[in-house]
Order: structure tokens, then C-alpha cells, then sequence
């Protein structure tokens, strides 16, 4: 579902991981790990399609991916059902029901987002996930402020997603209560070499 | 995109989503400026025109730079730039969420203000149809200029400087449009000019808008 070849990324023009070749097939799951500031979030983003691969190829699935980055997304002022409505629209669903059940926030439906607490807005942000109904998702620390029955909720929800076909790629350096459902990624032996100095940077990096 | 659209204005109408706010300041702006120039009627009439459309204009720019900041803020930018939604869709939708709260109301408003300036009978239809016809490309250079500025700490500053010179076209031949419409001139010409310029802004600068999120979300 995922093909990842020979890929290198790069943040600030300074080129922080090299040669990453994954393949995720229908029903896997894959966690990456490493230290502070290896490049997780910058690997999933360059994935994702937000920044380009400095080297390399990057196969999705036709239908695109759904991606979740370390903030939620949230309007403040529109309740949960609306901001979750309008998810579900940008990507073509309509059914917002049962993505509420599964993360447990349906009694919290018609609060503005604002007055939720951080976990609850995680789990909405969740449930985001959930009603794009895309099989590829990129998840970047998901259970960060979570609780630990919060946690076996997204771990039940990963679960259900795998067996359903779909597959999920995650970063994070906590343990995400997957179990062997997952896969471990750790990313330090990818750590790119030293930039040589003057390498980019430079002023044209913006328009390469 | 229509989802967008009607989250956008939703956003725009609830409480601290600055709808009323462009609204309130175009009318103070017509408020003092009699206050400061005196009350001849004959004066007022001259710079009617010239006011309005820089009122207008001022309260435009007020609102600007939250077309695109507070969908970065909330990481909202970054999910819709990996959603199924071309990004100069979502910046054609912006900019026209933007017009409908911002730039349709002062259209609407324009003529009840100008009686404060004393404008010419004969001047209210073309004021209207040259705000009606201009606003659009308002919202769609500070729909570029937004979209330029995005990633920036207090881009909103940087935003007017980057902007204002670029409203100047459509300043210039709005405003032409009102003056000579209220001397009960032919203002054809103008009005003309300026339709061209709101259909360029709109074809081209949702691809130029684009582009500079993708650089920015880097």
C-alpha cells in the first residue's frame, strides 16, 4: 500500500535522513522511533506530501492518506459534531456516528471544541481519522496527553483499522498499547551524515 | 469545497470570528473623516468618492491575515494540504469566504455611508457597482498576500506593507468610477478597467497563493 524507496529528507535544507526503504502492505502496522529530533515528524510530513523528498520515491494509494500531525485541527468555537462534520465532508463521507462511539466522545457531540480537555481533543482528533475512512494513515505521536484507557480505545480503533485492510505508519517513543499488532522502525541507523558545510541552505532552496 | 465555504462563514459569524469587525471600522472611518475635514457640503462631495473607496479598502486589510494564520495555528492547514482538496481550491474558497463576510457587506453599506458624505445623487449607483465589481480583487491579492505571510511571526504587519501597493489598480480605477459617476460623467471606462483587473486576480492568484503554502508549510 505504502512504497518507500531509497528515500532522503531534509528540514532546514539540512539533510537528516538517508536511504529509508519501507513497504507496508494491507493490514500492517509500522512504528518508528528514535531519539529527539531524528527527523520522525519530518519523514511522515515529507511522506504525507507536505514538504518534498530530498531523494527518493514515495508510492501512496490512489486514494490518499490521512494524516495527523502533533495538532488537532480543531475550530474552537464549532461543537465536536460540527468540526467532525466537516472533516468527514473535505474527504467525501458523510457518517460521523460511529467515529464519535469509537472514541467515546459522542455524549460530548455538541460542546464547542474549546471547552473539551487536551485528551478529549486528542481523541477527537482521532475520530477524525476515523470518518476520512482512507486505508493509509500517518499518525505523528497519537497519543500524546492521553490516558491509559484513552490509549486502549486508539489501540482498539488501530486494530480495527488493520484488520479492515487498512494500514497505519506512526511515530512515537511511546509505547502505543499495539502490542504485536505493530512493528518497531527504530530510525538512528538512518541518521544521515554530517552535512558537508555549504551544503544547502541556500537562498534557491525555497524554489528547487 | 462548498464544506469549506460554510465552515468558513460559520467560523467568520461565531463569537471572535471578527464578522462586524471590517463593518464597524468602515463606518467610523466615514464618521470622522467629516468630523475632520469640516462640514461643507460641497467639500465632502469632491472627496466622497476617494473616501469611501479607501475606507472601504482600510476595512478590507483588517481581516486579512486571519484567512490563512489561524488554520495554521491549529494545525487545520497541514490536514487540509494532505486532504483530497487541491490547495488553490482551498484558496479560491478562502478568498471567496473572505469577500462574502468582508467585502459583500461593505459593498452593501457603501451607499447608507455615503448620505455621511454628502455624495451626489448620481454617484450612489456607480459607488455601488465599483465596490461591487473591485472588493472581489481585494480578497484575492490579500488572499496571496496572506498565503505569502503565512509562517511569519506578526506576518499581519508585513502583510498591509506587501499588500497596500498592490491595491493600488484597484483603488485607482474604483474610485475613478464613483468620482465620475457622481459628475455625471460616462464611467464605462473605469468600471471596465476594473472588472479586468478583479477577473485577472481571481484567474491567476489562487496559483500563485498555492504555491507560496507549499513553500511556507515546508
Amino acid at each position: 500500500m505504502l512504497k518507500v524507496r531509497d528515500l532522503g529528507v531534509s528540514r532546514g535544507g539540512i539533510s537528516i535522513l538517508d536511504g529509508i526503504n519501507l513497504m507496508l502492505a494491507p493490514g500492517a502496522a509500522l512504528v518508528l522511533t528514535g531519539p529527539n529530533g531524528i527527523g520522525k515528524t519530518t519523514l511522515l510530513r515529507t511522506i504525507a506530501g507536505l514538504q518534498p523528498a530530498a531523494v527518493g520515491t514515495v508510492e501512496l494509494p490512489p486514494e490518499g492518506l490521512a494524516y495527523a500531525g502533533h495538532t488537532d485541527g480543531l475550530k474552537a468555537t464549532l461543537t465536536v459534531a460540527e468540526n467532525l462534520t466537516f472533516w468527514a465532508r473535505v474527504f467525501g463521507q458523510d457518517r460521523i456516528a460511529p467515529a464519535l462511539d469509537a472514541m467515546d466522545i459522542a455524549a460530548l457531540a455538541d460542546r464547542p471544541a474549546q471547552n473539551l480537555s487536551a485528551g478529549q481533543k486528542r481523541r477527537l482528533g482521532l475520530a477524525r481519522l476515523l470518518v476520512t475512512r482512507r486505508r493509509l494513515w500517518l499518525l505523528d505521536e497519537p497519543t500524546v496527553s492521553l490516558d491509559t484507557a484513552s490509549v486502549r480505545l486508539f489501540a482498539g480503533a488501530v486494530r480495527s483499522h488493520l484488520a479492515a485492510g487498512g494500514a497505519a505508519l506512526m511515530a512515537s517513543h511511546i509505547d502505543l498499547g499495539l502490542g504485536d499488532a505493530a512493528t518497531t522502525l527504530d530510525l538512528a541507523p538512518y541518521r544521515a551524515k554530517l552535512p558537508v558545510p555549504g551544503q544547502g541552505g541556500g537562498f534557491d532552496e525555497a524554489f528547487e | 469545497m462548498l464544506a469549506l465555504l460554510l465552515r468558513d462563514l460559520r467560523l467568520a459569524t461565531r463569537a471572535g470570528g471578527g464578522f462586524g469587525l471590517s463593518l464597524a471600522f468602515f463606518l467610523i472611518v466615514t464618521v470622522l473623516v467629516p468630523l475632520g475635514v469640516g462640514p461643507e457640503g460641497g467639500t465632502l462631495a469632491l472627496i466622497a468618492p476617494g473616501v469611501l473607496w479607501v475606507g472601504a479598502l482600510l476595512a478590507c486589510l483588517l481581516s486579512l491575515d486571519r484567512i490563512f494564520a489561524l488554520d495554521r495555528e491549529d494545525g487545520s492547514l497541514d490536514l487540509l494540504a494532505t486532504a483530497p482538496l487541491p490547495l488553490e481550491g482551498l484558496v479560491t474558497v478562502k478568498a471567496l469566504a473572505h469577500w462574502l463576510t468582508t467585502g459583500l457587506p461593505l459593498t452593501l453599506v457603501a451607499p447608507v455611508l455615503a448620505v455621511l458624505l454628502n455624495l451626489p445623487p448620481a454617484g450612489y449607483g456607480p459607488l455601488t457597482l465599483s465596490l461591487l465589481i473591485g472588493t472581489p480583487a481585494l480578497s484575492f491579492i490579500g488572499a496571496f498576500g496572506a498565503a505569502l505571510t503565512v509562517g511569519l511571526k506578526r506576518g499581519g504587519l508585513l502583510l498591509s506593507l506587501l499588500v497596500l501597493p498592490l491595491y493600488i489598480p484597484t483603488l485607482i480605477f474604483g474610485a475613478e468610477t464613483a468620482r465620475r459617476g457622481a459628475e455625471g460623467l460616462a464611467s464605462e471606462t473605469p468600471l471596465l478597467l476594473l472588472a479586468g483587473i478583479t477577473l485577472g486576480a481571481v484567474a491567476i492568484l489562487p496559483f500563485a497563493a498555492a504555491a507560496a503554502i507549499r513553500v511556507n508549510l515546508r
